[in-house]
């Protein structure tokens, strides 16, 4: 199979705690920046300059090794109008669209029933950690949720493998749909049939893999080897979703934002290196996103929850650079009086991928028509 | 004692609280169902918890509050202690559903949390949160206009949703709206105009922080405070009712509308008995049981509105007994059912949160639903990432033998039948005493198949391999779609 014929996987990483945009490309020769950021602004000497009004953050050194070879592209000011404080309120807009209205299906949910709608698959959309992202949640769309891809599946509580594969035979069996038990019970054997077929399939991933990548020791290097091993198992996989950190740095942002820093741009570094050395890379885009950035000014030790933030773009397919714009610093253009202002709507950027990368109508999945980006090659 | 007679009182224990245990169900049985159900309804008849319980957790004194609320019982003091080891107050109000003596008025702190969706976000106040779930114990079975004034003048509310920037010049609708909309009658039953009177009305309702130094984001709990300069004095008509009207008169107004009784009997019917569509489709879609709501409109009615006369009401309708596992249960009551069931944290033990990350990880955050709406309830509990929670969950805390629930079944058993079961009685006794949990035909050949391979269970013997095909079952049992029910 030539690399052109490959079907486009996409892979989400989610900032969980409202990343610090401003400290992520940081307007380093702003003055309003240094003013606003006594107890946390980088001087000029420590950022990693991209040109001479923004710069990476300095423990971010392989996002902008990435972002020099052109496979990168920064969004500037994502966001959407009058934004929400609340982690879970603004999580769940960005997750179901809808920043008006209470709605339980997910973007990525309905993405992935437009790409099997005969539910052929239900590794076709795979989430990687505990629980289920809403973004995931769509009516009759079967996805998986793992929280380890070693220890996958139904009854992980019994350790003799024995007796937990007698067990989840009889699993099987009790969750076989039986006729006029109603609409809850049928949809209970259909989801607990998915889970099982699912874990199925996945247990052959970790025997297929073997690499020299040496991922680093943290949730989100594990996370993303997993998706690493599950790709190169070719099950079919299209749609992956986890989620990285602590970024709400409300106090000793410094510490944790680095960490937060380091880890991520290794991790993402470490997993492109992984799929190239595979000749598995080009058919793989990658969004980093987050639910909100923070506020301009620092509170003495951190940053309180904002509005616009930005997102990341990261693939071989991928025209590097920056896109939208960045948020003015300026008083009167700041949001709520202090935050970034959005300058891009989210929305957008789904549509991008969705249309442009996916190929799928985008309209009914974001609710409505939004500028898109000239982002790929 | 009867089997059905069982099965009827773990299904009110279940839907009053968390659960029984066997002794409990039978001392309960013994007692007879109305007056446990008058027992539930009256939790002032009983203790507020041992002192004892507490101590573990107890790490230093107690916080000082500016003004005690002197209604506190100790095991409050103790949710509300801070320094306890791995115990937020999601943990701990886990361990009061679980073990309090007054299960009905933890549960209807659950109840009102789901109607009256609320969360603190991380830069508002945290321990003003918690003395919501206080006044939701203290209120909670009064009547509703008594719950409505207290809500509206709760600070966190008033916070959530923008109360304290409800001015006379500048008046912000979002509380007055959303208590029309979510908190009593339902969208459909008034006009836009009566949104901007009950706006106006609220103008002032705010909250203050008490005392200085509130370090970081409210070091102690805000209180509610009246802004006379910012209340809008003026003559406004609210559903008919035209005067200088104040939140109090709208209140008023409110609880005597067939609209709000329909819809608080309506959200009783939901949580107690059988699962409702969406509270948004309910001016579409009918009541599952139009006359179980009309019974309950009535009970409203003729008490003046009070919420323990409808529960009362409630528990001894047959709709309500005939309702076993139509329910599928929230992650609470699931995690709650199954500490219920193995028998620990009966005592204030470090750990508590593992069970509050618990029912985050099946979708339910306690004290942060994503949105004022609440949680999606019934079948919106489940998906594929959900139920593999649910049944590893269930799974997992059902595999120790010594758990002191889990013994209490493994002994319970074999005293059965001079000691040696067949494969269909262990297979119902099973069932019987993790419930009693009601199955399918096919579930239960399939567990009886399990329990054939190995032939009889005869309890004479080896300890350990009678435990272990008990545990087996029993991780079998909690695995099944029945058990998703509750």
């Amino acid at each position: 199979m030539t690399t052109a014929e490959r079907d486009p996987v996409l892979v989400i990483v989610q900032l969980v705690g409202g990343n610090d945009f401003m400290n992520t490309v940081i307007p380093y020769t702003n003055p309003l920046y240094h003013d606003a950021r006594p107890g946390l602004a980088f001087s000029e000497n420590e950022v990693l300059p991209i040109d001479d009004t923004l710069a990476f953050n300095p423990h971010a050194v392989p996002l902008k090794e990435m972002y020099d070879e052109g496979r990168m592209a920064v969004v500037q000011g994502v966001g959407y109008p009058n934004s929400s404080r609340s982690h879970f309120r603004s999580t769940y807009i960005w997750q179901t669209c809808e920043p008006d209205t209470i709605a339980t299906e997910g973007w990525l949910g309905q993405a992935i029933g437009e790409i099997d709608p005969d539910k052929e698959n239900s590794l076709t959309g795979v989430n990687f950690g505990r629980g289920l992202p809403q973004s995931f949640v769509s009516k009759g769309v079967p996805v998986t949720s793992v929280a380890d891809l070693d220890n996958y599946g139904i009854m992980t509580g019994i350790s003799d493998p024995d007796r937990r594969s007698l067990s989840l035979e009889r699993f099987k069996n009790m969750y076989a749909p039986v006729a006029g038990t109603g609409p809850v019970m049928d949809y209970l054997s259909e989801t607990g049939q998915g889970v099982l077929s699912g874990a199925d399939d996945l247990k052959k991933a970790p025997a297929r893999y073997k690499s020299d990548v040496e991922y680093a020791s943290n949730p989100l290097a594990k996370s993303l080897r997993d998706i690493a091993r599950v790709h190169l198992a070719d099950l079919g996989t299209r749609v992956f979703h986890t989620s990285h950190g602590d970024y709400d740095t409300h106090s000793r942002q410094e510490m944790t934002h680095e960490k937060d820093m380091v880890e991520l741009s290794r991790g993402i570094a470490d997993f492109f290196q992984d799929l190239e050395e595979h000749d598995a890379a080009d058919n793989v885009l990658m969004l980093v996103w987050t639910e909100f950035g923070r506020r301009l000014a620092d509170n003495g030790s951190g940053t309180d929850h904002g509005s616009g933030g930005g997102a990341f773009l990261i693939g071989n397919m991928v025209s590097g650079g920056m896109y939208a714009e960045y948020p003015s610093l300026e008083q009167p253009k700041l949001a709520n009086g202090e935050d970034l202002a959005h300058t891009y709507d989210f929305r957008g950027l789904y549509a991008t991928i969705l249309e442009q990368y996916l190929g799928m109508d985008s309209k009914p999945i974001v609710g409505g028509t939004f500028e898109q980006l000239p982002v790929f090659n | 004692m009867t089997t059905t007679e069982i099965s009827l009182m773990a299904h009110l224990m279940r839907r009053a609280g968390m659960g029984a245990t066997r002794d409990e169900l039978e001392a309960l049985v013994t007692q007879g169902y109305e007056s446990v159900v008058d027992d539930l309804v009256h939790p002032e008849r009983f203790s507020r918890g041992d002192p004892d319980i507490i101590h573990p957790y107890l790490h230093g004194p107690l916080p000082e509050e500016p003004s005690p609320d002197d209604n506190e019982d100790i095991l409050l003091r103790y949710y509300r202690g801070i320094g306890a080891p791995g115990a937020s107050s999601p943990g701990k109000w886990i361990f009061h559903m679980v073990n309090s003596k007054r299960p009905l008025k933890e549960k209807m702190g659950l109840f009102w949390h789901q109607v009256f969706a609320c969360a603190p976000s991380k830069s508002a106040h945290p321990r003003t949160n918690r003395r919501q779930l206080e006044m939701f114990r203290r209120v909670g079975m009064a009547d509703f206009r008594t719950i409505l004034l207290e809500l509206s003048r709760d600070p966190s509310m008033l916070f959530w949703l923008d109360n304290n920037e409800n001015h006379k010049d500048e008046p912000n609708e979002n509380y007055g709206r959303e208590l029309l909309e979510l908190f009593s009658m339902g969208v459909g039953n008034y006009t836009e105009e009566d949104v901007k009177s009950s706006a106006y009305a609220f103008t002032g309702w705010s909250f203050v922080q008490p005392a200085h130094g509130a370090v970081p984001y409210g070091k102690w709990a805000t209180r509610f405070d009246f802004r006379e300069a910012d209340h809008d004095y003026g003559e406004k008509t609210f559903l008919g009712v035209t005067g200088p009207l104040d939140g109090t008169d709208v209140i008023d107004t409110v609880v005597d509308q067939p609209a709000t009784a329909r819809f608080i009997a309506r959200h009783l019917y939901n949580f107690f008995v059988a699962d409702e569509p969406p509270v948004a489709a309910w001016n579409e879609i009918p009541p599952l049981d139009p006359e179980a709501i009309d019974t309950l409109m009535a009970a409203y009615f003729e008490s003046g509105g009070s919420i323990a006369h409808m529960l009362q009401v409630l528990f001894n309708s047959d709709f309500f007994k005939n309702a076993r596992f139509a329910k599928v249960k929230s992650p609470t009551e699931l995690v709650g059912g199954v500490l219920k069931l193995i028998g620990t944290y009966r005592e204030a033990n470090p750990g508590i949160d593992h069970y509050a990350g618990a029912t985050a990880l099946m979708g339910q955050q306690l004290m942060a639903p994503l949105t004022v709406e609440g949680w999606q309830t019934g079948s919106g509990w489940i998906n594929g990432g959900t139920l593999n929670e649910r049944v590893n969950f269930a799974v997992e805390e059902v595999s120790d033998p010594d758990k002191p629930g889990i013994r209490a079944i493994i002994d319970r058993l074999g005293r059965r039948n001079g000691s040696t079961l067949t494969p269909e009685e262990f297979v119902d006794g099973c069932l019987d005493l993790v419930g009693p949990v009601e199955v399918e035909e096919d579930t239960r050949q399939e567990l009886i198949a399990e329990a054939a391979a190995d032939g009889n269970i005869v309890f004479n013997g080896n300890r350990a391999v009678t435990d272990e095909r008990i545990v087996n079952m029993l991780q079998l049992i909690v695995s099944t779609r029945e058990f998703q029910f509750g």
